[in-house]
């Protein structure tokens, strides 16, 4: 089960800051979230990038998760 | 996928593919093109800060001889006249900062398109600007957006407020940790609106083509985001949309996003002519996009040995007339180099009547660094600490979670920290009467999508076509990796930045992201290269593929005899299957993040207040320096460009809202004349996402110079500088209060 830890700012939605969830991709991982979370609106987490074992993607959606991954939500970065 | 390991062609100091080009004055810039039947745009911008624009009459300007052609905000198809960037490019219904565009002339000449501009009456009706923070998130502000209300608040805002957004990231226990504590410093900071500086003035040269192909030349540093843009606001498909990037005279964030292109092009529509429209200096400066100015508390808790056991943050940004400030990540970095548990920020993204801010080089960051840093400083000597130990004391390090979320995992902070530690310049006392500073930054570094294509010529030469715009010798980079893949060398192959047509969709040049993310498309197109000159070379011995080894350039037969050179190989290929092209389209991901750690030694004129800097080094972790030359100018470049925003650089308004400086005489960069040599140090500490260890070395540089150089002056007069820029009037000031 990879392990989801929510900011402070998720944590309004979750009311918990980690969860386990069962997924093999960042789909499935999401998938399982709203499942778990049905208030929160889906946006929350989806239009965020995703650190998955400290692996920052901006715009993930297949990308692999292992069964003891560590999986962060963050704001995308753009830059200068 | 990265390892120590000596490379033949990366890590080398080779001469840049687009040098000569450029100090020739061969190389062709955003003005440069001109097109037969062109004519010339102009614009006309608001005279007043915030004003209603009760109506605009065109009709003289329309009748002038030799205008072909006049637009307001009214000729944005009717879908789009809702978007903030369109209200930006052309005002709506209020002028909301000086300069702000209120419509557009296209004809024969400048001249006889400025005698025009001249001739479209407006009818303003003036309101009190709202030009600064305090004066925006006070009770009772004027609205600058009378629609609208705060997200982010713990209860729906249900009133109108200048005041777009509220966010919060926290870790641990904020209370106990400042319990905790044997020393809890807080203290209040600001920092000035400021430009990027970069020497090139927007400009685009566009054709309108309402059966074919429209076709935009413009400097930018992301031309897909150009076309993307432009195509979405004027209702056109991508495909019928060509943008050319032409080179760029600087951009740091600046060009990231539009503001003539959608101008230009309804007025090549309405007048049937190809149209260029170059920004003056003043428009540059009043029109385009600045960095945001900031106001930021930060109190922190630590132990007399120093460690840190709270830090606190609550930070404003300006985001200019529409919302869209960089305080996301400036709330994200502000403490993002150390190691605490328990760390609580706040910040608020404010609209004022300044044009709207766009990105600058690790946009958010260096503002909010700017005052955890000094702070850190304060605290080092209030505990009789040494500014660098203070910091190593703390430092985050692989395994350390950072306050916006994930753990880090390899990262080279300590070891920029023991760097300068090390260095002749730390360990060296600074001159009697002198200051000195130290300061650290963070920043992410992004990845994202990039594509690249390698066509190989019937001659062995490689064309390398990669669609990020080269803002800092980026093609010397891809052009060293792809001569690493394949195996010749970087002089027979060209890297060429393609246009919007010959290339798949490349993300903007920024976030450092170029030689990270299009160096993995690059280095992807060159492997595909390679596994097909290893079939055309196995076909030819009757062997597999993988029996083919391929290395230097050669291909030799591991079952047999035999070799085949590139040039043999590309030579035969239309014998053999066709002209070989390789292909890397990716989104890359593990962008590696990047640290930088400054020293900072000034000498302060007590009768004056001017500041000189005697002595500066930079540290900074590039994960591998592909080219070692331009990693070095980068930390150049950014230590240079934050140095002028803790000395000098500002933009100064009159009560009116009026800009009074917007020209290089009154907004004053540092000049290299100003300056020693910034002795810059390259620390490598792989990325381990990278084949090579690439981090992105573009932007953590700018960040430590403002707490750095601020701190170096607060020692110097022994007196702190908590507000930017620390200028002669400011510095002088503060000596004479002291």
């Amino acid at each position: 089960m990879a392990l989801v830890i929510f900011s402070s700012e998720l944590q309004k939605f979750t009311g918990e800051e980690r969860v386990e969830v069962s997924a093999s991709t960042y789909r499935q991982l999401v998938d399982g979230i709203l499942k778990r979370y049905p208030d929160m609106p889906p946006e929350e987490i989806t239009e965020k990038a995703v650190s998955i074992d400290g692996m920052i993607i901006q715009d993930p959606l297949l990308d692999p998760v292992d069964e003891n991954s560590e999986v962060h939500f963050l704001d995308r970065i753009s830059g200068g | 996928m990265s390892e120590a390991k000596d490379y033949k062609y990366v890590g080398t100091r080779r001469v840049r593919p687009d040098g000569y080009d450029k100090v020739t004055g061969r190389a062709n810039y955003g003005a440069d093109l001109t097109l037969p039947g062109m004519i010339w745009g102009r614009i006309l911008r608001s005279p007043h800060a915030h004003a209603k624009i009760k109506g605009i009459n065109t009709s003289k300007a329309e009748a002038h001889p030799g205008v072909s052609a006049v637009v307001t905000f009214q000729d944005f198809p009717e879908k789009s006249q809702g978007s903030p960037l369109a209200q930006n490019i052309l005002a709506n219904e209020k002028a909301l900062y000086h300069g702000h565009a209120i419509a557009a002339v296209a004809a024969k000449t400048v001249q006889i398109a400025e005698e025009a501009l001249g001739l479209i009456e407006v009818d303003y009706e003036v309101l009190t600007p709202v030009m600064d923070l305090d004066t925006a998130m006070a009770d009772g502000a004027t609205l600058i957006n009378e629609n609208l209300k705060t997200v982010g608040l713990p209860e729906p805002a249900t009133e109108a407020s200048n005041i777009a957004a509220r966010q919060e990231l926290k870790i641990g226990d904020i209370d106990a940790g400042f319990a905790e504590a044997d020393v809890i410093l807080e203290r209040e900071y600001s920092t000035p609106t400021v430009h990027q500086g970069y020497i090139e003035p927007h400009a685009c040269t566009v054709r309108y083509d309402e059966n074919g192909q429209s076709m935009v030349w413009c400097c930018t540093q992301g031309h897909f985001d150009v076309r993307a843009s432009t195509a979405n606001l004027l209702g056109m498909e991508l495909g019928k949309l060509k943008v050319v990037a032409s080179e760029i005279g600087g951009g740091f964030g600046g060009k990231t996003t539009i503001y003539l292109e959608p101008v230009a092009l309804m007025l090549s529509k309405k007048s049937g002519n190809p149209v260029k429209i170059v920004m003056d200096r003043d428009e540059v400066f009043k029109a385009s996009g600045p960095g945001a100015a900031t106001k930021s508390w930060i109190k922190i808790g630590a132990k007399k040995d120093g460690t840190f056991t709270a830090m606190q943050a609550k930070m404003a940004f300006e985001a200019g007339a529409f919302p869209g400030s960089p305080v996301g990540p400036g709330t994200m970095t502000v403490f993002a180099p150390y190691d605490v548990a328990n760390a609580k920020v706040e910040g608020f993204d404010v609209l004022v009547n300044k044009p709207k801010v766009a990105a600058y080089r690790a946009p958010g960051a260096p503002q909010a660094e700017f005052a955890s840093e000094m702070l850190i400083n304060e605290l080092a000597e209030k505990l009789g600490m040494d500014m660098i130990d203070i910091r190593l004391k703390n430092a985050a390090r692989e395994g350390t979670q950072a306050l916006y979320g994930p753990k880090f995992r390899e990262i080279g902070f300590i070891e920029c920290l023991e760097q300068c530690k090390a260095s002749e310049h730390y360990q060296n006392a600074v001159a009697e009467g002198n200051g000195r500073g130290v300061g650290a930054g963070f920043w992410f570094n992004i990845g994202g999508v990039s594509s690249a294509v390698i066509h190989m010529n019937p001659d062995g030469t490689a064309t390398l076509l990669e669609g990020s715009p080269d803002i800092g010798g980026s093609r010397a980079s891809m052009q060293s990796m792809a001569a690493e893949e394949l195996g010749i060398a970087p002089e027979r192959i060209k890297p060429i930045v393609a246009d919007t047509e010959m290339v798949a969709h490349n993300d903007t040049t920024g976030g450092s992201r170029t030689t990270f993310a299009t160096g993995m498309a690059v280095i992807e197109a060159a492997q595909d290269v390679v596994r097909q000159f290893k079939e055309r070379a196995a076909s030819t011995w009757n062997v597999t593929p993988e029996q083919v080894e391929w290395a230097d350039g050669v291909a030799r037969n591991t079952a047999g005899d035999g070799e085949m050179t590139c040039q043999e190989i590309c030579a035969s290929a239309g014998r053999t299957g066709g002209q070989i092209t390789g292909r890397g389209n990716i989104n890359a991901r593990g962008a590696g993040p990047s640290f930088s750690v400054h020293i900072a030694d000034v000498a302060v004129d007590k009768d004056t207040g001017k500041v000189d800097v005697v002595r500066y080094t930079a540290s900074q972790d590039a994960g591998r320096a592909i080219h070692p030359s331009y990693v070095e100018g980068q930390i150049q470049g950014g230590s240079v460009q934050g140095i002028g925003w803790a000395l000098n650089e500002e933009y100064i308004y009159s009560d009116d809202g009026l800009l009074e400086n917007p020209g290089f005489l009154d907004y004053r960069i540092p000049l290299a004349s100003d300056l020693p040599m910034i002795d810059p140090i390259v620390v490598e500490v792989p990325n381990p996402f990278h084949p090579y260890g690439v981090r992105g070395v573009g932007e953590a540089n700018i960040i430590p110079p403002l707490a750095t150089v601020a701190t170096a002056v607060g020692n110097a007069i022994g007196r702190p500088m908590p507000d930017l820029p620390c200028s002669p009037p400011r510095v002088l000031k503060a000596i004479q209060e002291g």
